[in-house]
């Protein structure tokens, strides 16, 4: 397509005041987060910590045992990735790679539940936990994810498994391997990719998620990382620097993670077959 | 004798066959259901169960801490409808001035920076990710970073406005600004929806784009005539998710305005979970849940009836 100059240079410079407008904030949170309280109330704002306050990342994350956040936060979140990666895979194979009477009818009812507000199941599935005992544990959090790890997910496996010749099932068939044996010796191995991009969303999401622990976990001993920080704003409410730094430290962890599998995260997304 | 003997022979293989298929078929059922099991239990142990059970807890009164649960009928929901619950319509108001103001400034702003993605220009991969980072920073420190940007006295953002000599604002903290300035923080986290936008943009065949400059055609009517319908079930996909998740908004709710102030930001799931695990009125809470789902089963059924007068399929067919 033809692109004049004049639209290359405008779009040019509307991408870059609207790339600075969405960075603003996180050189804003770094800026804070390594200021002392005198300097982050000067008016009108300064950008250069003067001196630079690297003890505020000490300070904030021991006031607090974000040690012991980041470590909860931690055993979620890979408990949640095993469950979602391992049985949003094999649901996927059995929704694509498999031919059975009903199939795509089935697939089509566990979409629909994408729609459902999970305001709506909250409360039941919170009495169902607390009435089996797992009140105040990580159950209620991590084993959902060992049924089948989220229909997105699915779908997006299943998408992906649809791009590969079904040839490659039929040649291992006739070698006699089974079902199983397909998934994992066929398909699998070429699916690493997409598999990373389930693994980043699960990870995002688990390490992001606010409202479940909120609801299930009780114990400070058992917070994640959400929920201290959220304690940590309502304790001290105005002390901006280490609010900053502990925020700062929270979402480090997903920026690099972000930052190493991005390349996979945008082809995921794409990968949804949503054409124009 | 000949004749016969090769028609059976013919007549076992044919059965076998036959058999076979029938047999791969039937098998072919058990391992489906055998590989999607996880998937189809937990259907029905985590959304359809407790659907279920939501309805009918919405038909009582119970509460985590009395002894005795009742029957009570459609009790709540004559309750929330007649108004005697003054929470009910406040925040239902509040929540479709969100809906209201938050959908079409997703859809517009980010369809606008995804055409400017898709601009064929230097470091486009770049501008991508400074544009998507945003939404995959957590919910609560996304919150923290926003408390603190529009912090009345000693935030940028005010700081700003008035180093250009406009007029400041209290943003969240007056009853007036808080639920755009509520849409202003999440439109931090866009990036999901540009990238999907993005997508769809980038599968525009170029020669309609051709077949327009061969007629002279400018910008405009790329964008009016080839661009946009082009996109439209991209525009739909994204319309129906923004609404669904506006609707439950509850993160920023909880951890930027408490509801506050004076209810003005009371969201309707933040008012559900509050009846539910702050009052542990949790029959009660049944009865908003089911409402609210009503409420987005409505409109996603408005938008996907609506979309067949909108929405442009190539080579006719729908998806």
């Amino acid at each position: 397509m033809r692109q004049s100059k004049f639209a290359i240079t405008a779009g040019y410079a509307a991408l870059l005041s609207i790339s600075a407008l969405f960075i603003i904030p996180f050189v804003w949170l770094l800026r804070s987060s390594l200021m002392d309280l005198s300097q982050i109330f000067t008016m009108p704002p300064e950008w250069i910590p003067k001196p630079f306050h690297w003890d505020n990342f000490h300070r904030a994350l021991t006031i607090l045992p974000f040690g012991t956040f980041f470590t909860n936060t931690l055993i979620i979140v890979a408990g949640v990735l095993v469950g979602t990666v391992a049985t949003s895979s094999i649901a996927a194979f059995g929704f694509s790679r498999i031919r059975w009477k009903g199939r795509d009818a089935v697939f089509g009812i566990l979409m629909s539940s994408m729609m459902l507000p999970a305001a709506v199941t909250l409360i039941p599935s919170f009495l169902g936990w607390k009435m089996l005992g797992f009140y105040d544990t990580y159950y209620p959090l991590i084993v959902p994810a060992y049924f089948g790890g989220g229909v997105f997910n699915i779908f997006l496996l299943r998408q992906f498994y649809f791009t590969i010749p079904r040839d490659f099932d039929e040649a291992a068939f006739v070698d006699g391997a089974t079902y199983f044996q397909i998934y994992l010796r066929v398909i699998l191995p070429l699916s690493r990719s997409v598999l990373i991009v389930v693994a980043l969303f699960s990870f995002l999401g688990s390490w992001n998620d606010f409202m479940g622990p909120l609801i299930y976990v009780k114990s400070d001993s058992l917070f994640t990382l959400a929920l201290g920080l959220q304690m940590f704003q309502g304790t001290y409410t105005a002390q901006w620097d280490l609010l900053m730094a502990a925020s700062a430290a929270v979402v480090l962890p997903c920026v690099v993670v972000f930052l190493i599998g991005q390349r996979y995260f945008l082809e995921g997304i794409t990968l949804t077959g949503l054409k124009g | 004798m000949k004749e016969t003997a090769f028609l059976r022979k013919n007549a076992v293989v044919l059965g076998g066959k036959l058999r076979d298929r029938r047999l791969s078929m039937r098998k072919g059922l058990f391992y489906g259901l055998l590989f999607t099991s996880p998937a189809i239990l937990g259907f029905i142990l985590f959304t359809l169960g407790p659907m279920v059970a939501s309805l009918a807890l919405s038909l009582t009164d119970y509460n985590v801490f009395k002894d005795h649960t009742s029957f009570v009928g459609f009790d709540h929901y004559v309750n929330l409808f007649s108004g005697e619950d003054d929470l009910f319509y406040p925040s239902l108001g509040v929540t479709f001035y969100f809906v209201v103001l938050r959908v079409p400034a997703v859809i517009l702003l980010s369809f606008a920076i995804a055409l400017l993605l898709n601009l064929n220009v230097r470091g486009r991969a770049v501008f991508r990710t400074i544009i998507y980072l945003p939404s995959i920073v957590p919910a609560v420190a996304s919150a923290m970073i926003w408390l603190w940007l529009l912090n009345p006295d000693l935030g940028l953002v005010n700081a700003a406005l008035r180093w250009l000599h406009l007029p400041t604002s209290n943003w969240l903290f007056s009853e007036g600004s808080v639920i755009p300035s509520v849409v202003l923080t999440t439109l931090w986290g866009i990036g999901g929806t540009v990238i999907i936008f993005l997508a769809g943009l980038s599968g525009i065949p170029m020669q309609y784009y051709e077949a327009i400059e061969v007629d002279g055609g400018g910008w405009y009517r790329k964008l009016r005539h080839i661009t946009i319908p082009m996109v439209t079930p991209t525009i739909f996909f994204n319309t129906i998710m923004t609404i669904i998740g506006s609707f439950q908004v509850f993160n920023e709710a909880y951890i930027l305005t408490q509801g506050g102030p004076n209810n003005k930001s009371l969201f309707y799931v933040f008012y559900l979970w509050r009846t539910g695990f702050r009052d542990t009125e949790m029959g009660y809470a049944s009865a908003l849940a089911w409402v609210l789902f009503v409420i987005i089963l409505f409109f996603t059924f408005i938008v996907f009836r609506t979309s067949k007068t909108w929405v442009h399929y190539e080579g006719g067919e729908r998806a």
